[in-house]
């Protein structure tokens, strides 16, 4: 067999080249890790790429993965090759189709980027939670362990199924694999068309379902024969290990490359084997070999066919000589006997002896000895695996003893059961170059690292391999890239440990982070230091300085930021790195080097930035010039040491779990440290201080109209306001700003305007939307983006200070409007969201608005990332201790869960409010009906719960206890439902609508940025006609589906659509409205988002022009006006005076579709013109329209079986007292 | 006697009269380029390829597409990026090849740029895309107090040799009134090569919101009155050079048209006039030029082009000094009435 030329590719596009050539049909949704096999396939059908067969596959977004599984099977019935991608909880949404996929003998394959399933918590990473649960669908289930396999498992399993008729699931691992870059010899189509049997497709269709042969399926049936007929397929299970092999031996004799069933290696007279599946089977595999070459007597048996087991092969398999089988289970089944590969591979053992020993008996021999098998527990959520946890369980499968069921690469110190390991174990070999670089996410490192990559896969003979672990954050995150590079294939799928080449791409971190941690003795050390080159090692913190002389580090230099500002190309100094790297490294000449990068430069920005590839041609050619060694002394002299990442005034959890994790250490976190339940203390936020803003804004209080926007927009809450009383300055640092307030009703307090200098991630809307100007010198402004090193050291001292004022705030019952709103705390701060973020201003809003009774449900998504993905928490508490309670359950169910939530609440109130009737002799008559009826001022009440509580503890009465338990619900709570468009518009939407119909006192907000913005910007029902987005890179075809106007139908919701930047008050008005509402209400609220293609410092004028083209109008939808016989509907914003066009021309997300096909865009436009007037005439009338109320009070009372005679906990707050709202 | 002969040539384009529409954006929708050759207009101008806005474009989405791509373990883009998308002048080119291909008149494309090699590249790309000839619209604003009025038109002039030299189409330069000795640099303009000038460029001009105190931007339509500055020039540069003259801004009627062939134009481009009064105000100049010259005895365009200029005009020191004392002076004689009449 002849070398083929390799590709470098990752995981998830390897697989999706497969697939999309095999396939007619592909039915896709979004979710990680699996999303971008969706997107390519996107991609490749927008741009006219075909299948096998010439034809361009059918390519459709459903609304949920159920959805998608629902296509999959119609499409399958019907007699097209149709295959899907999905992970975790979206696999877990299709398991009742793959019953029925199964069931009928339906061949396909699904492609599974295996990722954990939520338990305790969500994650996105990689482990087999998700395949594991559908192991009882009757799929066949392969695994693949690196890029390479899992493309050509692709093309094995799909010949395979058309042989057997039995569906696959085909999956490998999340991120490890499916992120994985790595060199593959890829199936052209000539191999691709030499495996597949056409007279099997063509039996597949012959099967569609057609009125030519007309036939039924999915009948009903009884005792009587379902049982049978269940059994009727057993054959055909039976025959896929028979049918798979076939392919695989065919499959070698197209490509060479060998595949089984089951594989093993290592020593053959092998005393212990070791049993694993997917990328973990690798490193199990090195390391056994290497232990092997050293005479120890293991090996290990590679999985790749699970169900349906080949029990015989692996009894074949295991050399006569194995005393102990160590099983690898890469998830958790609590409660079961094991895992599940290890209770596979007993009962298979078992079996298999079983049977041996039976003919064995007949002939007269002896039983042989049978192995002990053990379990363990590795790798979950994609935790590291790596060859020294692997001799670590060989050392205990060697002790006398071995545990049965442990766990490895984890400190078990509350259940013990995990196993101890020597992490200096390592068996890479010196032949492989190894690399780590740290950079930010913003500064394009892991885009130059993947192109490195590819040229070093293209143009050397080297293997390569590359890796990247980023941050939880969305603004400012970190990225660590692990390259390696070496001239036999890479089968490490762990991170790089020992690296030779460390590139740290930002100076600051080295002061932030144990960056040099994985440097190898004697590696070379790039720095991006905006230091002169004799400086440099002046400026490292000693810790690092010491790291550098103790493993005699060579040391580099460039100034990467002046390279790149002096070629025009910002913050990205990834060309700049990346020719350093290439000079430094011994991978390939320079000069070659150059000229690749310079190519590879052209090939990513293509005809897309003529004058990109220019500038970046020329940092290539600058940045040479500016790579500078160091001097390197004999010691480390500088007294300044590495920041610790939180301080010690931090609360114990926060010092002691969140400092760990935010230092990158959290994998040294043993058991202990956590909660078994997943919960998680708030506001842990504001212990990290991240200083990511290269500019903060400053305020000028002379020149301030004290109308609070800044705070009202600022994504962060990093900016606030406050008016306070002249006392409170007694103890303020010098020269601390404050002036007098202007604020009616608070006239005569001190007022301030202070800006969190190292939480602010400097996005600058706060100074964007600041309409106060120095009236002698407009560019000055009441703030001012100001250098961040220049002021942080006085305004983080000032910030300290201001945080402990006690400040006038707003009643919760009285006069609130957008300026007011900001003297009230936000209790979300410092998320991690995007800067400029525009879902992050209404949630802070929301929190200041009713933040110290919220309750909040959250769909899966952004909000669900940015609220809780840790290590820190944004939601947070006021002084009081009080503050938003915020869960996530999923993505699909919120509208239900939040739905739960009020059910809970209603039942709880009800039941204490029954006890406090029944116990209103022990409290008193005035206490009693005050608590009943006068909850509304929530101070007061607040004091009455702890009165009645007070007069409960000396009643000696069980219901007393009961009372005083439920007696907090007698403060009436205000529950949140939380998502995205994804989530309302698309897969919850059953759920809402369900929610919105029954009449309960549920309040929703959808973040509305059009997209699924947390996956990466694919297309939902809410992205708007003519925007390009993710699964519509042609364009979407559909305006935007009316999900206010189908709420309002109900009649009894309240409905509202808002834009915060554009119309501040209305936005409160709706809030409080919606709050106040009885039942339920809905309130859509647009939200400027990355994914839209503009600097989103200017989002507020974008809002605006959403407002005034109609791409957006405002309106409240309030029941309550229609009982008083006015419409119910009033529009908060005039009639379109804007061109949609010039709306639509400032976003690249419709730009682009303009720049492939103008035609086709004017179409769009005119549809997106005719849809403006349509909706907009539609709304005026209904503005116009009288129609009879629904009292939703008496309905609801009516509806809910345990209401009180007087009726529930209703409160009637003093509606918004601002004036009307206009545009 | 026989209809007068409306023809001229201009920039070597043989035209059958001498209304163009100027760059603008008429010609950036193709049914209002058809009523324009429908109502006789001789040759179209496309709007101005801006290489400031090609790239503030270009860098901007690439901007905003790279800052949060490869950032976040959940999305590696937030857009789709196709391979066949450009943020490069395509829609341009294309809309000249779309108007090209629709018209049989002469189509100029219009170009400005803003850096010696976008120049180059883009007037090469507007040739190959089918342009009939190229119009460079040079105006750039310099604050910068070091740099002399010698300096900028040096590096104007190394520029449009630059593009002279790799383009077989003819070149007319879009000249703004701004020059210290507008016939000495025309001259330069002709030694370098270039076929016609335009005179003159109109510019958006900064305006002031007190109450917002914020900068805004107008263009107010021409009108009549901006014809006397353009007459000047065009009875100055007519008598002294071979170029091909155009004039854009003022001309709105048939007799602000006459008085400009009158000074030595060769081609006469309209915007505010269509924009006014439609594509179908080309007929109404047409029909208006043609009954004039016949009204007035001229048998063709050519025969009266240029009979104002400074060499045939009865007053050639009318056209050389600033008229202030001549005005004041010829009132020594006439005393005109009232100025309330």
């Amino acid at each position: 067999m002849t070398a083929r030329k390799t590709h470098v590719l990752d995981g998830n596009e390897a697989v999706a080249s497969v697939a999309y050539r095999l396939n007619e049909v592909i039915a896709i949704y979004p979710i990680t890790p699996s999303s971008s096999m969706g997107e390519l396939a996107d991609l490749w059908a927008a741009g006219g790429q075909t299948n096998l067969w010439g034809s361009i596959p059918e390519i459709a977004e459903m609304q949920s993965e159920g959805g998608v599984a629902g296509a999959v099977h119609g499409s399958l019935q019907s007699g097209a090759l149709t295959t899907t991608f999905t992970a975790s909880q979206g696999l877990l949404l299709m398991l009742p189709n793959m019953f029925k996929i199964a069931g009928q003998l339906l061949p396909c394959v699904l492609h599974i980027a295996a990722r954990s399933v939520a338990t305790h918590a969500l994650s996105i990473f990689g482990d087999h939670s998700d395949v594991m649960a559908t192991r009882t669908t009757g799929f066949a289930m392969l695994c693949s362990s690196n890029v390479q396999t899992a493309h050509d498992m692709a093309a094995i399993t799909q010949t395979a199924t058309l042989a057997s008729r039995i569906p696959y699931l085909h999956f490998f691992d999340g991120f490890r694999t499916s992120h994985e870059l790595s060199d593959i010899e890829m199936l052209s189509d000539d191999d691709l068309r030499g495996l597949i049997n056409q007279e099997l497709i063509d039996a597949h269709r012959q099967r569609g379902l057609s009125p030519e042969r007309p036939s039924l399926r999915g009948t009903a049936q009884n005792p009587d024969v379902f049982f049978q007929a269940r059994e009727a397929s057993n054959t055909y299970h039976g025959n896929v290990a028979a049918h798979l092999t076939e392919t695989m031996g065919r499959f070698e004799e197209l490509t060479g490359r060998h595949y089984d069933l089951l594989e093993y290696a290592g020593h053959p007279e092998a005393e212990t084997v070791l049993v694993t599946m997917g990328s973990g089977a690798e490193t199990v595999r090195e390391t056994v070999e290497f232990l092997g070459a050293q005479g120890r007597k293991v090996g290990a048996i590679e999985v790749r066919l699970f169900r349906p087991f080949p029990v015989e092969l692996l009894a074949s398999l295991l050399p006569p000589t194995v005393h102990r089988v160590g099983v690898l289970d890469r998830t958790k089944e609590p409660g079961a006997t094991g895992e599940p590969l290890y209770q596979e591979i007993v009962a298979a053992l078992a079996e298999a002896e079983a049977f041996a020993d039976l003919e064995r008996a007949s002939n007269g021999q002896a039983a042989r000895h049978r192995p002990a098998v053990y379990g363990a527990r590795y790798g979950l959520s994609s935790k590291e695996f790596t060859p020294a946890m692997v001799a670590g369980w060989l050392d205990e499968l060697d002790t006398a003893k071995p545990r049965r069921h442990v766990t490895i690469g984890i400190i078990d110190d509350v259940s013990g059961l995990s196993v101890s390991y020597d992490p200096s174990f390592d068996i890479e070999e010196p032949g492989v170059i190894s690399a780590v670089f740290f950079g930010l996410g913003s500064d394009g490192t892991v885009g130059a690292n993947k192109n490195s990559i590819k040229i070093i896969g293209a143009e050397t003979d080297n293997h390569v391999q590359g890796y990247f672990v980023y941050d939880s954050k969305k603004s400012g995150a970190m990225t660590v890239s692990h390259l390696r590079f070496g001239s036999q294939p890479i089968c490490a799928p762990y991170l790089v440990r020992n690296a030779g080449f460390v590139g740290c791409h930002q100076f600051q971190f080295l002061d932030r982070l144990d960056v040099l941690e994985r440097a190898a003795q004697g590696a070379t050390l790039l720095i991006n230091a905006p230091y002169p080159a004799d400086e440099v090692f002046s400026h490292l913190p000693q810790e690092a300085q010491q790291q550098v002389i103790d493993k005699e580090l060579t040391v580099w230099a460039v100034d990467a930021d002046a390279v790149a500002r002096q070629c025009g190309l910002g913050g990205r100094i990834n060309t700049v790195m990346q020719t350093c790297f290439f000079a430094l490294s011994d991978v390939m000449e320079t000069e070659n080097a150059v000229v690749h990068i310079k190519a590879a430069i052209e090939k990513t920005y293509g005809k897309r930035g003529a004058d990109t590839v220019r500038r970046n041609h020329e940092a290539v050619d600058a940045s040479l010039l500016g790579l500078q060694q160091i001097k390197v002394p004999g010691t480390a002299d500088n007294p300044r040491h590495r920041v610790p990442m939180v301080p010690d005034s931090a609360p114990d959890f926060v010092r002691a779990v969140t400092g760990v994790m935010l230092a990158g250490k959290g994998d040294e976190l043993p058991v202990s440290a956590f909660p078994p339940d997943g919960t998680w203390p708030t506001g842990t936020s504001r212990w990290e201080k991240r200083n990511i803003a290269a500019a903060i804004p400053i305020w000028d209080g002379d020149v301030c109209i004290q109308c609070n926007l800044c705070a009202f927009v600022c994504p962060h809450a990093a900016i606030r306001a406050a008016a306070y009383d002249h006392s409170q300055l007694s103890a303020a640092p010098d020269g601390f700003p404050s002036v007098g307030c202007k604020v009616r009703g608070l006239e005569g307090k001190r007022f301030t305007i202070q800006v969190a200098p190292e939480d602010c991630t400097g996005c600058s809307l706060c100074v964007n939307v600041c309409p106060a100007k120095d009236r002698t010198n407009p560019r000055h402004k009441a703030i001012d983006m100001m250098p961040h090193a220049a002021h942080v050291e006085t305004e983080a001292e000032r910030w300290d200070f201001f945080t402990g004022i006690t400040a006038d705030r707003p009643a919760s019952n009285g006069k609130i409007d957008a300026r007011t709103s900001q003297f009230s705390e936000p209790l979300i701060e410092f998320s991690g969201a995007c800067a400029g973020c525009g879902e992050t201003p209404y949630l802070k809003l929301l929190t200041q608005l009713f933040g110290d009774r919220l309750v909040i449900a959250n769909a899966t998504g952004c909000s669900s990332i940015y609220g809780g993905n840790l290590p820190t928490t944004p939601y947070t508490t006021n002084a009081e201790g009080r503050g938003p309670a915020w869960a996530n359950s999923l993505f699909e169910d919120n509208a239900e869960f939040g739905f739960g939530m009020r059910l809970a609440e209603d039942q709880a109130q009800g039941r204490a409010r029954a006890l406090l009737r029944e116990l209103a002799d022990e409290v008193g008559a005035e206490l009693t009906d005050q608590l009943l009826h006068d909850f509304n001022d929530t101070d007061a009440q607040r004091r009455r719960i702890i009165e009645l509580r007070d007069v409960l503890a000396t009643v000696d009465d069980p219901r007393a206890s009961q009372l005083s338990l439920l007696a907090e619900h007698l403060d009436p709570r205000s529950i949140w439902l939380v998502g995205g468009d994804g989530w309302a518009y698309d897969i919850g939407y059953g759920g809402l609508d369900h929610v919105l119909s029954t009449r309960r006192n549920v309040n929703v907000i959808v973040l509305d940025t059009e997209v699924y913005s947390n996956t990466g910007g694919q297309q939902s029902k809410a992205t708007p006609i003519g925007a390009a987005a993710k699964f519509a890179t042609a364009g979407k075809a559909i305006p935007k589906k009316d999900l206010g106007l189908e709420a309002m139908s109900y009649g009894h919701v309240y409905v509202a659509q808002i834009a915060l930047a554009a119309n501040p008050n209305q936005t409160v008005k709706a809030l409080r409205e919606a709050e106040a509402h009885e039942g339920p209400s809905l309130i859509i609220a647009q939200s400027p988002c990355v994914a839209h293609g503009y600097d989103l410092s200017r989002s507020a004028e974008q809002q605006r022009l959403a407002v005034n083209s109609g791409a957006w109008p405002l309106f409240r939808y309030d029941p309550a006006r229609a009982l008083n016989d006015e419409p119910a509907l009033r529009l908060d914003s005039r009639k379109p005076s804007t061109p949609i066009s010039e709306y639509m021309a400032n976003q690249t997300r419709f730009r682009m579709v303009e720049r492939v096909d103008r035609k086709r865009y004017k179409q769009l436009q005119r549809v997106a013109r005719a849809e403006v007037k349509r909706r907009y005439a539609l709304y005026e009338q209904l503005s116009q329209m009288v129609v009879p109320g629904v009292d939703v009070a008496d309905r609801a009372a009516a509806s809910l079986a345990l209401a009180e005679a007087d009726g529930r906990i209703r409160k009637k707050r003093t509606p918004p007292a601002q004036p009307e709202a206009t545009s | 006697m026989s209809a007068p002969d409306l023809s001229t040539t201009w920039l070597g384009l043989k035209l059958p009269n001498p209304f163009v529409c100027g760059a603008s954006p008429l010609a950036r929708d193709l049914d209002m380029v058809r009523r324009l050759v429908d109502s006789g207009v001789a040759a179209i101008v496309m709007p101005s390829l801006f290489e400031e806005a090609v790239l503030r474009e270009e860098r901007g989405a690439l901007r905003h597409h790279e800052m949060h791509g490869d950032a976040f373990a959940e999305a590696s883009s937030y857009q789709p990026m196709r391979d066949d998308l450009s943020f490069g002048p395509e829609d341009q080119l294309e809309a000249l090849a779309a108007v090209k291909q629709a018209v049989t008149v002469p189509v100029v494309a219009s170009l400005n740029g803003t850096s010696p090699g976008g120049w180059l590249r883009y007037a090469k790309q507007l040739q190959e895309a089918g342009a009939d000839a190229l119009e460079l619209n040079v105006y750039e604003l310099t604050i910068d107090p070091n740099e002399t009025g010698v300096m900028v038109q040096g590096r104007t002039l190394s520029m449009i040799e630059e593009v002279r030299s790799s383009l077989s189409i003819p070149l007319s330069v879009k000249l703004s009134p701004f020059y210290s000795s507008l016939p000495n640099f025309a001259a330069q303009l002709e030694e370098a090569g270039v076929d016609g000038l335009v005179i003159f460029n109109r510019f958006f001009l900064p305006d002031i919101d007190p109450e917002e105190l914020e900068v805004t931007r107008t263009l107010v339509p021409s009108s009549s009155t901006e014809l006397l500055l353009r007459l000047r020039w065009l009875a100055v540069l007519s008598t002294q050079r071979k170029l091909s003259l155009a004039i854009t801004g003022g001309v709105h009627r048939v007799i602000d048209a006459v008085k400009a062939v009158m000074c030595g134009a060769h081609a006469i481009q309209m915007v505010s006039s269509l924009l006014a009064g439609g594509p179908e105000h080309i007929i109404t100049m047409r029909r208006g030029l043609s009954r004039w010259l016949e009204e007035h005895e001229y048998a063709s365009l050519n025969s009266m082009r240029g009979c104002m200029n400074l060499k045939r005009c009865p007053d050639p020191s009318a056209y050389q000094r600033a008229n202030y004392l001549e005005v004041l002076s010829s009132w020594h004689g006439t005393m005109p009435g009232p100025l309330s009449s």
